[in-house]
């Protein structure tokens, strides 16, 4: 197990270091200079300025320099539209926002998608699995964008119960419809995903066998037949991360939550290249960790993965 | 969001299968397509949005920029859907014509995804046929690249690309055609891999015709029923992708519009009441993704009909 | 008192197609300590039969008729009173070693739960009883290998792991289907005779499932033979082999390749297995019987017990067919 795990470090590694080569050599492509606003700069504040940021050496040691301080100093550098802000301060102030509302969801679409799977497995052809897979289908492919607003218009338009946006410090009425909008399609294909696979776990053989033996039915699906049926769904949270880490974009957007994906949007805008960088580098990263740990999840469920 | 890995590895496995036994795969695909009520409702539908999207501007009374003056600051009380005076859809909250926007938007929408689909398939046929066939250490690099490229969160470099290198369509074109091409690479590949052993490709070899002609002449042409699959499956996706990108105000730039764009609007202005703003593009966006949808699994289901 | 009564035993799936009766009103005994052999081709019925008896019908299929065992019958028991004669009184092992035990869980753990289940042994005592358990089905090195995973053990040794996990309650009757179809040939030879020695140590009745003759002899008492949800004959496997009584077991005796006699080329049954939502209302072998009478496909035959005790359905006499 050990050796498997430094085999699969030695892989994402490198990966999250040429993350961050590519994503230097997209900015050192820029046409122009950050500095470069309505007005031109007087050459001698140009000069100084390029010498602050180190825009001045040449090109192999700028990357250099940024991959050492971001590996060893977790140091993303200064942002090019906020003099005084860090692209760290941002990250701090927008990471927690972000990992909060994330982790919630990431919660709600795993236990109750692998949840509601497993019952409508269980109870296959009845009206409770009608009605699952109905659900699943149909918000499946409902976008977080056109979640959010659906969200908005009926809880804090008809009904008045929640408010419309804000954080106010992750109180848990300013929570609820974004971790509803985040999570809700996943939600849907990991129900459907854990579904499917539970039905053809039960029809295999291996639990016959453990019918056979007399084992009472709790023992014989939650001791046989969870375990092999959560490997697909165990491929899907990979990808299901991706999705909603990049779904966050869209709910700091709408709900203002005020989360990194906020700070991504608005730099954007204003072509603050280190913050996007930063920030596409630090999700990059966070997939890159997260893709391990399933993996290394997976190889512990699984004795046929050799380690 | 994008097609179903274990499902398009069955459908390698079905024409594979198909080829060993030497049937017609396509009339009998065909037939079975024809008999799928859903693909062929998918398929109607399909038609029918095209329809709407390129020949929809011969109804408009209105350009999709005049602002019809008469609704401005009064669009939520006066701009709803009405024939009488031409704004069949209602107005936008600029009191511009919704029906000739969600012409263009539709439009633009479906371009998106079809150049797109395209620009990925293009790339990732020929870079998985290429890995497939030399094999070795190059497929192993192209593979491990591949491997590398697929652990990054793209949207978040698609608007860095947009940033950096402009917020124009052809961008757009371009960058979601580029992030989109990983997982067809795989699939070709694969396939790539056990067509070069055919006897036909060895013959080629034999009279020495050059590689990349073999790839071109012999090993695509094979794959075209995974890649055409792929490519359908892969339009919807590249939809919600645009859609992405432009509800967030970084794609499509004014006074261009697509059904993302739209559905921004739409969402914004649907809180004061304005539900036509929302109500027509989603309509839209939503038929044009299950259409897509229906008629890529009608198609795979037709080329495997293995049971499932 | 017979150790295990069928009556009128009747399986019925429902599919798309509509009903197929994969059994139709089976009837027959197994005593203590005896073997029987229930015999036919795929589609006869024969694996139907003990799932219904253990109550492990897929879920569009439903059984009637009696399934007597301690003078109850288990047709019609709730899944928790029939999960306490699962095993614990009579077991079952299956045709494919290689899909029957958990890939996921080791084989201690596997063994172990039958008998926390049943015996409500600790798990420490469990696994060193199925560690004795191992050793009795010759698996060398059992301490260690009862660790192990499924997909580190050969088709035969899953076999074996099998057979001894269906013996740790010491079960009263063990339902072998088609126990050595999906082994080796040198292989089914070896669980043969581990089954025979395992008998004897046990005393335990076996109800062996197959559709070759070939492992029936000397090994099994009585011989059943099936076709279409239907008893052809039945008899000692002696008796039966020696002298069919019906065609249908003539043309599997012939069908078998035999070293000690030399009779010519082999003979296959002609024609296929038959559509069981399809039978004809009388034998349903006729549509393949090559000694078929006008009568055979209206009218089915009834089982009748000759003077000798064995049981046959055909409208042939007995002469007629034996010739």
């Amino acid at each position: 197990m050990f050796s498997y795990i430094v085999r699969r470090l030695t892989v994402a590694v490198p990966t999250i270091l040429i993350l961050i080569a590519i994503s230097f050599v997209l900015m050192w492509s820029a046409p122009g200079n950050p500095f470069m606003g309505e007005k031109a700069p007087p050459p001698e504040v140009l000069a100084n300025l390029e010498a602050k940021y180190g825009l001045d050496q040449p090109y192999w040691k700028q990357m250099l320099d940024y991959m050492t301080n971001v590996v060893f100093h977790f140091d993303f550098g200064p942002s090019f539209k906020y003099k005084d802000r860090t692209v760290n301060d941002i990250i701090a102030q927008g990471f927690p926002v972000t990992l909060t509302y994330g982790f919630w969801s990431f919660v709600v679409a795993v236990v109750f998608g692998i949840g509601l799977g497993i019952i409508a497995a269980i109870r296959h052809n009845t009206w409770l699995d009608y009605l699952a897979v109905g659900f699943a289908i149909g918000s499946q492919s409902i976008p977080n964008y056109v979640m959010a607003p659906i969200l908005v218009l009926i809880f804090t338009l008809w009904l008045g119960w929640l408010p419309g946006g804000g954080w106010e410090g992750g109180t848990w009425d300013h929570l609820i419809m974004p971790v509803i909008a985040l999570s809700t399609s996943y939600f849907a294909s990991i129900a459907r995903i854990t579904r499917s696979s539970m039905l053809e776990v039960l029809n295999s053989g291996f639990i016959r066998t453990a019918r056979a033996k007399g084992l009472p039915s709790g023992r014989v699906i939650f001791g046989h037949a969870l375990k092999p049926a959560l490997l697909p769904v165990l491929s899907y949270l990979g990808p299901a991360f991706v999705g909603m880490i990049t779904g966050s974009v869209i709910i700091d957007q709408y709900f203002s939550t005020g989360g990194i994906g906020q700070f991504f949007v608005n730099s954007a805008f204003n072509r603050d290249y280190s913050v996007m960088m930063g920030i596409t580098i630090l999700v990059g990263s966070l997939t890159i960790i997260f893709n391990l740990l399933v993996d290394i999840l997976y190889a512990w469920i699984d004795p046929k993965i050799r380690y | 969001m994008y097609p179903d890995k274990a499902k398009m590895e069955s459908l390698v496995e079905a024409t594979e299968l198909a080829e060993v036994r030497g049937r017609s795969l396509w009339s009998d695909a065909r037939a079975r397509f024809i008999r799928n009520k859903a693909a062929v409702g998918g398929l109607i539908i399909l038609i029918l949005i095209l329809a709407f999207s390129l020949f929809g501007q011969v109804f408009q009374a209105w350009s999709n920029e005049a602002i019809d003056w008469k609704l401005v600051g009064r669009v939520t009380q006066i701009g709803g859907p009405s024939f009488e005076n031409g704004h069949y859809f209602g107005a936008d909250d600029l009191g511009r014509d919704l029906y000739a926007r969600v012409v263009q938007g539709t439009g633009i929408s479906i371009m998106v995804g079809v150049v797109g689909s395209l620009v990925a398939v293009i790339v990732g046929t020929l870079y998985g046929a290429t890995a497939g066939y030399f094999g070795g250490r190059l497929d192993n690099i192209m593979m491990r690249t591949v491997d590398v490229l697929m652990s990054i969160p793209f949207m978040f470099v698609l608007i860095l690309m947009l940033v950096i290198w402009g917020r124009s369509i052809t961008m757009l074109f371009v960058g979601i055609g580029l992030i989109s091409w990983l997982d067809m690479a795989r699939i070709v590949r694969g396939q790539t891999l056990s067509i070069k052993n055919k006897e036909f490709v060895e013959t080629a070899v034999a009279i020495g015709v050059r590689p990349f002609t073999i790839i071109l002449r012999h090993i695509v042409p094979n794959l075209l029923g995974i890649v055409v699959v792929y490519a359908t499956l892969l339009i919807p996706g590249l939809i919600m992708a645009e859609s992405f990108i432009s509800f967030l105000g970084l794609g499509v730039q004014e006074p261009m519009t697509s059904l993302g764009a739209l559905i921004q609007g739409g969402s914004k202005q649907m809180l004061y009441g304005a539900w036509w703003q929302i109500a027509f593009p989603l309509f839209f966006f939503l038929a044009t993704l299950f259409a897509f949808t229906f008629v890529g699994d009608g198609l795979r289901d037709a080329l495997d009909p293995k049971d499932r | 008192m017979s150790l295990l009564e069928i009556k009128d035993l009747k399986v019925t799936f429902r599919t798309n197609d509509g009903p197929v009766n994969a059994v139709n009103g089976l009837s027959f005994t197994i005593d203590k300590g005896e073997t029987l052999a229930i015999v036919g081709e795929s589609g006869s019925g024969k694996s139907q039969t003990a799932f219904a008896a253990m109550g492990l019908l897929a879920q569009n299929g439903s059984a009637t008729g009696e399934v007597n065992w301690d003078g109850r019958n288990l047709i019609g028991l709730s899944q928790r009173q029939m999960n306490k004669v699962r095993s614990d009184q009579i077991a079952m092992i299956f045709q494919d070693p290689m899909t029957s035990l958990n890939p996921y869980m080791r084989i201690s753990d596997q063994m172990a739960e039958v008998l926390v289940q049943h015996k409500g042994m600790s798990k420490r005592d469990a696994i060193a009883e199925a560690t004795r358990m191992l050793d009795a089905v010759r698996i060398p090195d059992a301490a260690n290998r009862v660790r192990m995973y499924p997909h580190e053990f050969s088709g035969g040794m899953r076999q074996r792991v099998m057979i001894a996990m269906a013996l740790l309650c010491r079960p009263r009757l063990l339902i072998a289907d088609e126990p050595t179809t999906a082994l080796d040939v040198t292989v089914q030879a070896q669980i043969m005779q581990l089954l025979g020695d395992i008998r004897q140590e046990f005393g335990t009745a076996v109800i062996l499932i197959t559709h070759d003759l070939g492992v029936v002899a000397g090994f099994c008492d009585r011989t059943l033979v099936m076709y279409g949800g239907q008893i052809m004959e039945e008899g000692t496997t002696e008796e039966v082999f020696a002298q069919p009584r019906h065609p249908y077991t003539k043309g599997l005796l012939q069908a078998v390749p035999r070293l000690d006699r030399d009779d010519g080329d082999l003979q296959t049954i002609a024609g296929e297995p038959p559509d069981m939502s399809r039978l004809p209302a009388g034998c349903p072998f006729s549509p393949r019987c090559a000694t078929m009478l006008e009568q055979c496909p209206a009218v089915r035959p009834e089982l009748v017990t000759t003077s000798d005790g064995r049981r046959r359905a055909c409208h042939l006499s007995i002469e007629e067919v034996v010739q």
